[in-house]
């Protein structure tokens, strides 16, 4: 199982790469704005120069930059394969949305609403759809995100490394209870999970 | 100067007086001071509810508004700052006063159909105030999503109708702008002596008359599904909810750079005029326009990557999104590069200006982090893109907007305003803007979803943060207009070319005459030549 790939590791890098190119671009862009407005100011510098334009710095900055842009792609388009190719091996969960809660439905039939267990190292993919309007399943500590539209079955999975409560949200705008739509993923050890999930349904 | 009348003592045409020469006129210069009249009122009303919203989400819980009052409220919040404000605002205003002037002629191609484009306009809002008092005003958000606009009890028909109408209205103008262009140009005036601003309104209104219709009939669609259950797009009545997504963006998207070209436009004639110097690159300025005109209207589906609909689709819509991106970087370092070795002189159009870079920028980068495929999922529909959308959106055209106000402002009425009023109310939105929006990148990072009247305690922090911020904003925005109009109650007496600029608008007199040229423009060779430029009276004693 350790040689699976999160895909968690593979949006945050890509993240990582387009923020930190950002925050390189943007300070350089202001630093260079700011001081060209002080160096070059009026009373400084009266007569300004008549400079209409460059073609070996236009080429530049529209080449350079497009390399750049490519190289964003491609990592923005790694991390959705991630997210996108579910392990052969992975446990399906059933989860049907509706106004204004989740419903999810295990393999053996056993049903809850609004909360999740699922074992620890065990790939999860969950087969989405709603009952009624759209609506959108979103657990951010596994960078998951997926709709759910009434007719269409989607899916999203994830990878869950460690126990613990992680929260989940609707966020496709769904009506009054929209912000209510919430819920939590319950990480727990196999064997806890397989206890769990034997036991009967209390509803 | 000779005596010349302004077009505020001659109304055209020449019968009415009073009210109704404003009501019937054919004047592009006063339908856009209507413009400006009704849009300034939209604007404020929206910044209102905005500032409502905000405080509600100050603190967890159910606060100042219950949540379908909520829903309500982002609505319209959304509603009018997108169709009565930001799509309207550069070009229906100031394209409308200077499109003519920038190009040496008189007035646009059809004047009539620019006044029935303002009464349209009107119409737009007048049915968007009427749904509030019918059975409330619509909760679907302004993006109206099927099947929840098709099943919500609120009144989502007639704000839809509202959108509906409000669309023709921007088609025309769009309409009016290209013939113009084409027809009215005066001889001597070559495709590349056109000034930038023009260009970005020529390159903007081709896309309003091609990209709106569809939005138009999808509006349509959605009425009939409502009002005959035709099943379009309903799963329920065999329809597919995700054709609708992509009709609404297939003209939405496209409608942010009807949004932003103007924007980048204004920008393209503030910065050379107070650097004294030619713009950077001005070829690279209308390609990169009209390049954004076309990519920008084959990247919809970037918004709908979380949609279901095929991974294909995802890597062409994510591809394309970041060729998109070029042209937009292409501009910035255009405008950073003309103040290179220029004569720069500090004044609250320029001031503005350069907040408009600082925000945009800001606001294109945070994007290449929505366009790429990964990455978006995490932040989709959380209020990282809230945050990224009004840095673009407010931070690029709202700013726009402000520094196109302030920099024709003495042209359009013939009064300055005061300028140490004007940068402490630029500080103050601008810096009530980072205060404001900076934290929801931090609450959509940590996952806050938009469009949630309550959250999780773990998003407490910035959203109360960011409340303190938009009080300042909103402060400030109130400080700028009050500036503005204060002027209008000093005597009218400003020259015609008080910042030094070369375009046309500064050889008239200012306010302008009623057919804008008493002599026959003289068009330059190169439109941003500024050998000829002198120091002005008005730089001497307002600059340094």
């Amino acid at each position: 199982m350790n040689d699976m790939i999160n895909p968690v590791a593979l949006v945050d890098r890509s993240f990582y790469f387009i923020i930190g190119f950002s925050f390189v671009f943007l300070f350089a862009i202001t630093l260079v704005m700011i001081y060209f407005v002080i160096r070059y100011r009026r009373t400084r510098h009266p007569v300004p120069a008549d400079i209409r334009g460059n073609w070996v710095l236009e080429t530049a900055w529209v080449f350079i930059p497009t390399f750049i842009a490519l190289a964003m792609f491609v990592s923005g388009w790694q991390a959705y394969t991630g997210l996108r190719n579910v392990p052969d091996d992975a446990m399906e969960i059933d989860v049907i949305a509706q106004s204004f809660s989740w419903i999810f439905i295990y393999a053996n039939g056993k049903e809850t609403e609004n909360e999740i267990l699922v074992p620890l190292n065990t790939p999860v993919k969950l087969n989405v759809t709603s009952a009624d309007v759209i609506h959108s399943l979103f657990i951010p500590a596994f960078r998951v995100k997926v709709d759910a539209v009434k007719g269409i079955n989607t899916y999203a999975w994830f990878l869950p490394e460690k126990t613990g409560q992680y929260f989940f949200q609707c966020t496709e705008f769904c009506g009054v209870g929209h912000a209510d739509m919430t819920g939590v993923v319950e990480v727990v050890s196999k064997e806890e999970f397989d206890e769990w999930i034997q036991e009967d349904d209390e509803w | 100067m000779e005596v010349v009348k302004s077009f505020f003592e001659t109304p055209e045409p020449a019968r009415f007086t009073g009210i109704w020469s404003w009501l019937f006129t054919l004047d592009h210069k006063r339908i856009g001071l209507m413009y400006l009249y009704a849009i300034m009122f939209w604007f404020l009303v929206a910044v209102l509810l905005g500032g409502i919203l905000r405080l509600e989400l100050m603190f967890p819980g159910e606060t100042v508004l219950s949540a379908d009052l909520y829903n309500s409220a982002f609505t319209l919040h959304g509603v009018i700052m997108i169709f009565l404000f930001i799509i309207p605002a550069l070009p229906a205003v100031f394209g409308n006063f200077f499109l003519p002037i920038h190009i040496g002629t008189d007035d646009v191609y059809f004047p009539k159909l620019n006044l029935l484009s303002w009464y349209l306009y009107m119409a737009g809002g007048v049915v968007a105030i009427f749904s509030l008092f019918s059975d409330g005003f619509a909760d679907t958000g302004w993006t109206f999503y099927v099947p929840f606009s098709i099943s919500t009890n609120t009144n989502v028909s007639t704000a839809v109708f509202a959108a509906f109408i409000l669309g023709f209205s921007s088609m025309l103008t769009g309409l009016n702008f290209i013939t113009t262009v084409h027809k009215m140009r005066d001889k001597a005036m070559g495709w590349l002596q056109i000034p930038l601003f023009t260009w970005s309104l020529y390159a903007t209104a081709w896309v309003q008359l091609l990209a709106t219709p569809v939005v138009t009939i999808t509006l349509v669609l959605v009425m009939m599904e409502r009002f005959f259950n035709v099943g379009l797009f309903d799963p329920a009545r065999g329809g597919d909810p995700i054709l609708y997504q992509h009709l609404f963006w297939m003209y939405s998207h496209p409608a942010v750079y009807i949004m932003i070209l103007p924007g980048m436009g204004v920008i393209s004639e503030i910065i050379p005029v107070f650097a004294r110097k030619s713009i950077f690159g001005y070829k690279a300025i209308v390609a990169s326009s009209l390049a954004i005109a076309i990519a920008g209207s084959l990247v919809w589906a970037h918004h709908m990557y979380t949609s279901g609909m095929s991974d294909t689709a995802v890597f062409v819509f994510s591809l394309l999104t970041f060729v998109v991106a070029i042209p937009s970087a292409i501009k910035v370092f255009s405008w950073v590069a003309t103040l290179y070795k220029g004569a720069i002189q500090m004044t609250p159009p320029l001031f503005l200006s350069l907040c408009f870079i600082y925000l945009f920028s800001v606001g294109g980068l945070t994007g290449l982090v929505l366009g790429a495929a990964g990455a978006n999922i995490h932040v989709h529909d959380t209020h990282f893109v809230v945050a990224h959308f009004h840095f673009t959106m407010f931070g690029g055209t709202g700013f726009a907007f402000f520094a196109a106000l302030h920099y024709w402002w003495p042209k359009m009425f013939g009064r300055m305003y005061d300028f140490t009023k004007a940068y402490i109310a630029a500080i103050l939105v601008t810096g009530g803007f980072m205060f404001h929006y900076v934290p929801m990148f931090i609450l959509g990072l940590q996952g806050m979803p938009r469009r949630y009247y309550d959250y999780l305690p773990q998003y407490a922090g910035g959203n109360f943060f960011a409340g303190f911020g938009a009080l300042f904003m909103i402060l400030g925005i109130g400080l700028m207009m009050a500036n503005l109009f204060a002027s209008l109650r000093k005597k009218r007496d400003m020259e015609s070319n008080p910042w030094g600029g070369v375009t046309l608008e500064w050889t008239i007199p200012s306010p302008p005459p009623l057919h804008n040229f008493v002599q026959k423009p003289k068009i330059m060779v190169y439109p941003y030549d500024f050998s000829g430029i002198v120091d002005t009276p008005a730089n001497k004693s307002e600059g340094a």
